[in-house]
């Protein structure tokens, strides 16, 4: 696939996206809301299908984001998945560990320092948290940061 | 009465302080054959995506470098990369073949340091003493380039900080030459020794579908047959000028990442040969003042793989989020791939055949179901080696050529 050919390809999932975003020639952001997401990042790895690179978990203003980065060789192009987790009492995600294993230790990590419970992970002990770490601080977390 | 049987745990790690990273592995076995592994990390979580959030976008380079010792260029490319891609900077192109050459020199050191702790943990000694000497011209020249043997703090946003003098390049190539006829007899040394065939031949092998699947990079990757390599994919700094090619190979076991490393050293050479002589005049850098909000994905390769940078930006003078991911993160739990069903004399190989740290391997246990050490690092060394030793019995000691470099 050429890089019009990846653009109409991402287009097909559009009616579960927010919106598409093109930054750069090669750099695409496509936003979602998290009961989406699942769906959305099945069919970035197994449809497109592109390469998992990590997850990024951000305290933004008003909610939670997990950015979801894949890269797509043939043409150099990363896509960046953004999820928007609005409960931020409850924050929680669908895992995508069960078809991506590759996604395990990084749920860990955000469910570690942001406190996003990763539902269905099939492991989500803490990943770089101290054992004696207090329950319930979430070290990403705005709250903690100030 | 029937005895319940208790799996027998394999401790691997976690401390050891040469090494960069600390990990601690829990291998399940069943007599000499890994069952089950189970990764423990973080045991020296200094927080650098937390820090950087408090330092100015120009200090991130000079914190970042530090990660990993070894990947001290790839780091603050990638992280400059997503600052300039989020600012829509353009550094002068001699800036981006400076980069290429310290980044590229940074691959051959990290190549061979690897050659020659692979051939220490399988009993090849000579090979470690030898590789290592090889080694040592590559870190003298980036000390002369940069003034520093590793955390080169060269790069940053809009260009670098120290230019590669022109007097210089006489001595770079000239160096280059010797390292490159010492390193084709290293190669050619591996590639025909028939004891390391079969010692690391068939060995934990990652297939093409596990390495997809556990979204590996690097030559992990592409000793699996995955021909991805971001210098080719997402050309950055001088990469897309120069003529070089994507090492692969299609078997995933040891002896295929080996192979892929050892080859892509000369590619090396060959890049920071054509980089120095296309080496444009002018400026190494320009003036970068504020870095407008927003957000960016930088990725280099790195020796172990992508290195992947996120940056955003709020408009203030520090990043409000920066991400970092070094390859051994999907790396080393590609583990579960390829050690499970493996053979305990094979761990400490396939472990190292990754280039991960090598902390895991320097404090090896294995517990019994009482929790007592029944072995530590120095006898699965010796398991490790006795294994090379037999082969090499054997085959007959004719066939020993890596003794006589």
């Amino acid at each position: 696939m050429n890089q019009e050919e990846l653009n109409n390809k991402l287009a097909e999932i559009k009616d579960k996206l927010i919106d598409i975003e093109q930054k750069a020639n090669n750099r695409i952001y496509l936003l979602c809301e998290a009961e989406n997401s699942y769906a959305v990042n099945k069919f970035l790895f197994e449809d497109v299908p592109l390469r998992f690179v990590i997850t990024t978990g951000i305290d933004s203003d008003d909610c939670f984001e997990i950015l979801y980065h894949y890269a797509y060789d043939q043409t150099g192009c990363m896509v960046t998945l953004k999820a928007f987790i609005r409960d931020r009492e409850k924050p929680a995600i669908e895992s995508i560990t069960p078809f991506l294993p590759a996604a395990e230790w990084i749920e860990r990590e955000i469910h570690d320092t942001l406190g996003i419970d990763f539902k269905n992970h099939p492991n989500l002990r803490r990943l770089i948290l101290a054992d004696d770490w207090p329950e319930g601080v979430y070290p990403l977390r705005k709250e903690v940061k100030r | 009465m029937k005895q319940t049987v208790k799996k027998p745990v394999l401790a691997v790690g976690p401390f050891h302080p040469l090494q960069e990273e600390m990990e601690f592995y829990q291998l399940t076995v069943d007599g000499e054959k890994v069952t089950d592994i189970d990764v423990r990390l973080s045991y020296n979580h200094r927080g650098i995506e937390r820090i950087s959030e408090t330092l100015q976008f120009d200090q991130v380079p000079f914190l970042v470098s530090r990660i990993c010792g070894i990947c001290s260029a790839s780091h603050p490319l990638a992280y400059v990369q997503a600052v300039e891609e989020l600012a829509g900077v353009k550094p002068p192109e001699r800036a981006l073949y400076v980069r290429t050459i310290i980044n590229e020199l940074e691959r051959i050191h990290s190549h061979i340091l690897w050659v020659g702790l692979a051939g220490h943990f399988i009993g090849y000694d000579t090979v470690f003493m030898w590789a290592w000497k090889y080694r040592e011209p590559v870190l003298d020249l980036l000390e002369e380039i940069t003034g520093n043997r590793n955390n080169y703090g060269n790069v940053k946003v809009g260009g670098c900080r120290e230019d590669i003098p022109d007097e210089l390049k006489p001595k770079i190539l000239k160096e280059l030459d010797k390292i490159e006829k010492k390193m084709e007899m290293l190669t050619k040394a591996v590639l025909d020794d028939p004891i390391l065939h079969a010692r690391l031949k068939g060995v934990g092998i990652l297939s093409k579908e596990n390495a997809i699947k556990y979204a590996v990079v690097g030559p992990t990757a592409r000793g699996s047959g995955v021909a991805i390599d971001v210098r080719r994919d997402d050309p950055y700094a001088a990469y897309g000028d120069l003529d070089w090619n994507v090492i692969t190979q299609s078997e995933g076991d040891v002896f295929a990442k080996a192979v892929v490393r050892l080859l892509e050293t000369f590619e090396s050479i060959k890049m920071v040969r054509q980089a120095l002589k296309k080496l444009p005049d002018g400026p190494v850098a320009i003036e970068v003042k504020e870095i407008p909000p927003g957000e960016g994905c930088g990725h280099a390769e790195a020796p172990r793989g992508e290195t992947f940078h996120y940056v955003r930006s709020d408009g203030g003078n520090r990043p409000v989020r920066h991400k970092v991911r070094a390859p051994s993160y999907v790396n080393v739990p590609s583990f579960r791939a390829s050690c499970i069903g493996g053979h305990i004399a094979d761990v400490t190989i396939t472990l190292a055949a990754v280039d991960p740290c090598y902390s895991c391997t320097e404090r090896l246990a294995v517990v019994d179901q009482y929790n007592s050490v029944t072995h530590n690092y120095e006898t699965l060394l010796q398991l490790s080696r006795e294994k090379t030793a037999q082969i090499k019995k054997d085959f007959g000691s004719s066939g020993l050529k890596m003794e006589d470099l």
